[in-house]
């Protein structure tokens, strides 16, 4: 066994949980731990990972915090906005901090807390979704994240019940931890009962210039007619590894949209996987990401059409800078039952730099003859007609090309229904934007 | 306001302008005509400071200044509009927000305070009821899906709210319909004045029964080979440019 594995081997008998966890769950952890040491980190070797190595992850020593140091409020506060949600949790190192979080303005019934103080609890919902929707198998970072969450979010959203302010969940990284690299791997369990709705949005972020390791996994389930609108926002540390793995379930007519915003993170890969499990579903997937210096974001999404009459809508887009690399592989399977599937994928990749390069891939898998499924893909570098365009009309190269990036942004950006979310990444946008241009120019 | 000197210009590797020598006043309106491939789409770009075009020798003067020294944006603050052949569609950028950053830019480089929003509009919406623009266009992407007719109106539309010293007009009137065309003539017109100046490239005799140039300079082979006044024009129409075929050195105005 690799020196990296053997120590996670020992961290994990001495790990913290959750006081009053039940034997199914520590039996579960067990298995998982053994499946991550079994699997190891995947390598360049792995078709699912051809383009991104994660020997920066594997070979470094993370630390679990033991005890977490208390974050300061004014770190956390940009995250905030209390006044536009109706629960912020805020996790610091992947530790529910209680005196950071509010979830006041919740409907009756509405579960909103915890992953820890529920299990504990044995909440309905837990023991028959947690760690089943995200299987740990085939994935070693979710086998990892499953044999060492210390807590995470549950959000239960009985049936019939609409949830009108979004729900935030906060994961704050303090980034060391006895002089090594901290890694934390917070869980997020979302069940929306049948007739539902809600929206949900992850955050993550930690110090300037921290170097740590964020494992996070989320699972959301949907009952019939629910509707959920997800956010993940992914503003990491520039020296931060980041590996995020989001399994969703639609049930019966479920509509679900998922948006993914990376802006943060010096190695990223983020894994989305849409299981359209009952018939009339819908789903949403939306990306953007942001990468300069060396940086690689790699996006990794699956659609699984399982039953009849879905529909997947799917737009990711890409801007790099300098020497910064892109990912992307969109998965699109078409099981036999699934017929009258309208599937559409759209990937685009803005290359500001001749280094920055991207790696793009569609993968169609049809087994049913009477579908409708589009993709298509498109790399290129900003249109030189339309940044002369621009400045002949009186504004300078910089705003031209800065004006034509955030174009390309928006595109994705204005498919985001939360506007007090959406401009608060445009506002993170045109900050690392200037910061790219700037070390380009 | 603008001297053309001895203008020598190449595009992609192919020289096209070969010496333009070309002298306009303030409140002047020239019209330059020629064949397809004479070079007129490129004097007007070569004004512009389009980068795909290299000056290989000569020089213009706007205002005293030295054009080809300065940045296509320069050159726009300084006070040259060029009203596009064909104007790019940039999907993603709302017009308005463009025309507005476009025009504070302007304000800014002439030490004239910036609109607010409120004061945009005001202007915006008196120039587009004088070029009878619809509204929604406002809200628009820049010129995406317009028609193109809603295109070339698009850049008079702009060049009014602008408000150049110089407006170049390229090929202006190609694919409009008679009515479309009586509107951007008008209001070309509406902006003539003293101090501002219309360099009008066509190939077409019709534009100018609309707007009514007072010197006509005929291109061939990338050099002026006619000058005269509105009468060229006529003639122009009436015999076609085969009896030009032979340049005679270029005059100057």
């Amino acid at each position: 066994m690799a020196h990296s594995l053997e120590q996670y081997k020992q961290a994990f008998t001495n790990a913290r949980r959750p006081p009053g966890e039940s034997s199914d769950l520590a039996q579960t952890r067990e298995a998982a731990l053994n499946r991550f040491l079994t699997l190891g980190f995947p390598t360049t070797r792995d078709e699912e990972w051809r383009f991104t190595s994660v020997a920066p992850i594997a070979e470094r020593a993370f630390a679990l915090p033991q005890t977490s140091p208390a974050a300061r409020h004014r770190d956390i506060a940009p995250l905030r906005s209390a006044d536009v949600f109706g629960a912020e949790l805020v996790f610091v190192d992947g530790r529910l901090a209680p005196a950071l979080s509010t979830a006041d303005a919740l409907p009756r019934g509405v579960r909103v807390g915890s992953l820890g103080d529920f299990t504990a609890g044995h909440a309905d919902g837990i023991a028959s979704h947690l760690a089943r929707v995200a299987q740990f198998d085939r994935r070693p970072f979710v086998a990892f994240n499953t044999a060492f969450f210390a807590d995470g979010a549950y959000i239960h959203v009985p049936a019939h019940t609409i949830v009108e302010k979004p729900i935030h969940v906060v994961f704050v990284s303090t980034g060391e931890t006895n002089g090594r690299p901290a890694m934390s791997h917070p869980r997020v369990l979302a069940v929306l009962g049948d007739d539902s709705q809600a929206a949900v949005v992850e955050s993550y972020a930690g110090p300037d210039g921290a170097e740590y390791f964020t494992n996070v996994v989320t699972e959301i389930v949907l009952g019939q007619n629910a509707v959920l609108d997800h956010y993940k926002l992914q503003h990491e540390s520039a020296q931060a590894y980041h590996v995020g793995t989001i399994v969703l379930e639609t049930g019966r007519s479920a509509s679900c949209t998922s948006h993914s915003i990376s802006l943060g993170g010096a190695l990223v890969r983020n894994d989305v996987i849409a299981i359209l499990a009952g018939e009339g579903g819908e789903c949403t997937l939306n990306g953007l990401y942001l990468a300069d210096g060396q940086r690689l974001i790699d996006n990794h999404t699956t659609i699984d059409h399982a039953m009849p009459h879905c529909g997947s809508r799917e737009i990711y887009k890409g801007i790099l800078a300098d020497r910064a690399r892109g990912v992307f592989n969109g998965k699109i399977i078409v099981r036999p039952d699934a017929q009258k599937t309208d599937a559409k994928q759209t990937n685009r990749a803005l290359l500001l730099s001749e280094d920055a390069q991207v790696n793009s891939k569609p993968e169609l898998e049809i087994f049913a003859n009477d579908v409708k499924c589009t993709h298509g893909a498109a790399v290129g570098q900003l249109d030189q007609d339309a940044v002369f365009y621009l400045r002949s009309r009186g504004l300078d190269l910089a705003e031209a090309r800065h004006l034509l990036i955030h174009a390309f942004a928006g595109d994705v950006l204005n498919r985001m229904p939360l506007v007090p979310v959406r401009n608060g990444v445009e506002e993170v946008l045109q900050r690392q934007l200037a910061h790219a241009l700037a070390a380009a120019a | 306001m603008l001297k053309v000197r001895n203008l020598h210009a190449r595009v992609a590797g192919r020289e096209i302008l070969r010496g333009i020598d070309l002298s306009m006043n303030r409140g002047e309106v020239h019209a330059i005509m020629g064949p397809n491939g004479s070079g007129k789409s490129t004097l007007a770009r070569v004004l512009s400071g389009h980068p795909e075009y290299e000056v290989t020798d000569g020089e213009i003067l706007f205002e005293g200044e030295n054009l080809l020294e300065m940045e296509p944006e320069e050159r726009a603050r300084a006070g040259v509009f060029m009203a596009f052949q064909y104007p790019v569609e940039i999907p993603g950028v709302n017009n308005a927000y463009f025309l507005k950053a476009a025009l504070n830019t302007m304000r800014r480089h002439r030490g004239e305070e910036e609109l607010d929003a409120m004061e945009f509009m005001t202007l915006v919406r008196d120039r587009m009821k004088q070029l009878d623009v619809d509204e929604t266009l406002l809200s628009r992407p820049v010129n995406e899906g317009f028609s193109g007719g809603e295109k070339k109106r698009n850049e008079i539309f702009q060049m009014a709210v602008l408000e150049p010293k110089l407006g170049v007009l390229d090929e202006t009137d190609s694919g409009l319909d008679i009515d479309a065309l009586k509107v951007v003539a008008h209001g070309v017109n509406a902006m003539r004045s003293a101090d501002r100046s219309f360099l009008v490239v066509t190939h077409y005799q019709r534009l100018l029964n609309y707007i009514v140039p007072d010197f006509v300079h005929v291109l061939t082979d990338g050099r002026i080979v006619r000058s005269g006044s509105k009468e060229l024009a006529l003639e122009l129409e009436e015999k076609g440019y085969g009896w030009l075929e032979e340049p005679v050195g270029s005059s100057k105005v």
